[in-house]
């Protein structure tokens, strides 16, 4: 039963969360008011804070995290693939309509917009990811970071010359992880 | 089967080393699908990541869905889909089990803000890509910086903003019968 009624919620955060990131935050916090025994604000919060340091995509780590919290290894199974029913299942729709008016100028045309529009989504992804590293707010004063901030370009600066562009991002991340543990960001 | 296989396990990387999800990923997923395995273009993924971000869903799973649809059908579209989030399953379950206060251990929240740093900057330098090959003319131009003060400033849902630019390309692009 209890399976069932998370197969239901992640579903239905699947279904309405449209986007990255933090899109699924509104509806889990929505199930907790439905469902109070299966975790507070501040359990989800500690949830939020475990999935934004995890790989993954966010969505997918808080649906693992809530139904591991709310039933074990079954209710994380559950939760997780609820939650990406929906994508998947849109997914397969959109590609065959895609498919039937490849050559439609109006869809042709919506893509040519989106695809700047896109990038400049994404640079207000990294805008937000950096804006909390850069200028966190310490007992109420917005702070500088300067140690980040040099990181931030030291690593920038190395992505940007052409002989070293054969670098893996992962590199890029690890060695990320280990300066902030050398310089105690 | 290999072709299974290999997306599958390409996938399960790719949700290894995707911090931060959503638009993170797209730096990865340019490396590790358009650059070395050359299943995708640049122009594609865009389009991909623009119809996700309109579509119901997490937006790492459209696209996933998408890439493996395109490659080998219905059951590729299920084995990138199942490969991108079994890290997540996996990585989020140990969290759980073993340690219960995870992000409050000083060292992981150094190594954490590091990370971040570096998801920035690899943000940043695909962004920087990303305009040269796609804002080449002052309409796309303003779209992108639009999308950025919408969004990153004002608080918009980007879902809103793909949307309205989808229309403003159907009827400005559209019409003209260039695109």
């Amino acid at each position: 039963m209890i399976l069932l009624q998370l197969a239901f919620e992640f579903f239905k955060a699947g279904l309405f969360a449209m986007g990255g990131g933090l899109a699924t935050l509104p509806f889990l916090i929505q199930t907790s008011h439905t469902y109070p025994q299966w975790f507070s604000i501040d359990d989800l919060m500690q949830m939020v804070a475990v999935s934004e340091a995890t790989p993954g995509p966010i969505g997918v780590n808080m649906a693992t995290y809530v139904g591991f919290h709310v039933a074990g290894i079954p209710g994380a199974v559950v939760a997780t693939l609820s939650l990406t029913l929906p994508a998947f299942l849109s997914i397969l729709i959109i590609v065959r309509v895609l498919d039937r008016f490849q050559e439609n100028r109006l869809i042709k045309g919506g893509l040519e917009a989106m695809r700047p529009a896109v990038a400049g989504l994404i640079a207000a992804a990294g805008y937000l990811v950096l804006k909390s590293s850069l200028f966190p707010s310490q007992a109420g004063a917005i702070t500088f970071q300067w140690v980040a901030f040099l990181l931030l370009i030291g690593l920038f600066g190395l992505m940007r010359i052409k002989a070293l562009s054969r670098i893996h991002p992962i590199a890029y991340i690890a060695a990320g992880a280990a300066l902030g543990i050398v310089l105690q960001l | 089967m290999k072709a299974y296989w290999e997306l599958f396990t390409a996938f399960f990387w790719i949700g290894s080393i995707a911090f931060g999800g959503g638009y993170a990923v797209l730096p990865i997923l340019l490396r590790e699908i358009v650059e070395k395995r050359k299943w995708s273009t640049e122009e594609d993924m865009l389009n991909y990541f623009a119809i996700g971000q309109s579509t119901p869903g997490v937006i790492c799973v459209n696209v996933s869905t998408f890439i493996g649809y395109r490659r080998k059908g219905f059951w590729g579209a299920l084995a990138a889909t199942l490969g991108v989030v079994m890290p997540s399953l996996i990585i989020i379950i140990a969290i759980a089990s073993f340690l219960q206060s995870f992000e409050t251990i000083p060292w992981v929240r150094h190594a954490f803000a590091g990370i971040r740093i570096a998801v920035g900057a690899l943000i940043a330098s695909t962004v920087w890509n990303l305009l040269k090959n796609n804002a080449k003319t002052w309409v796309k131009a303003a779209i992108a910086v639009i999308a950025f003060v919408t969004v990153a400033l004002l608080s918009v849902s980007p879902v809103y903003v793909t949307l309205a630019f989808a229309v403003f390309g159907a009827l400005f692009y559209g019409r003209r019968q260039k695109a």
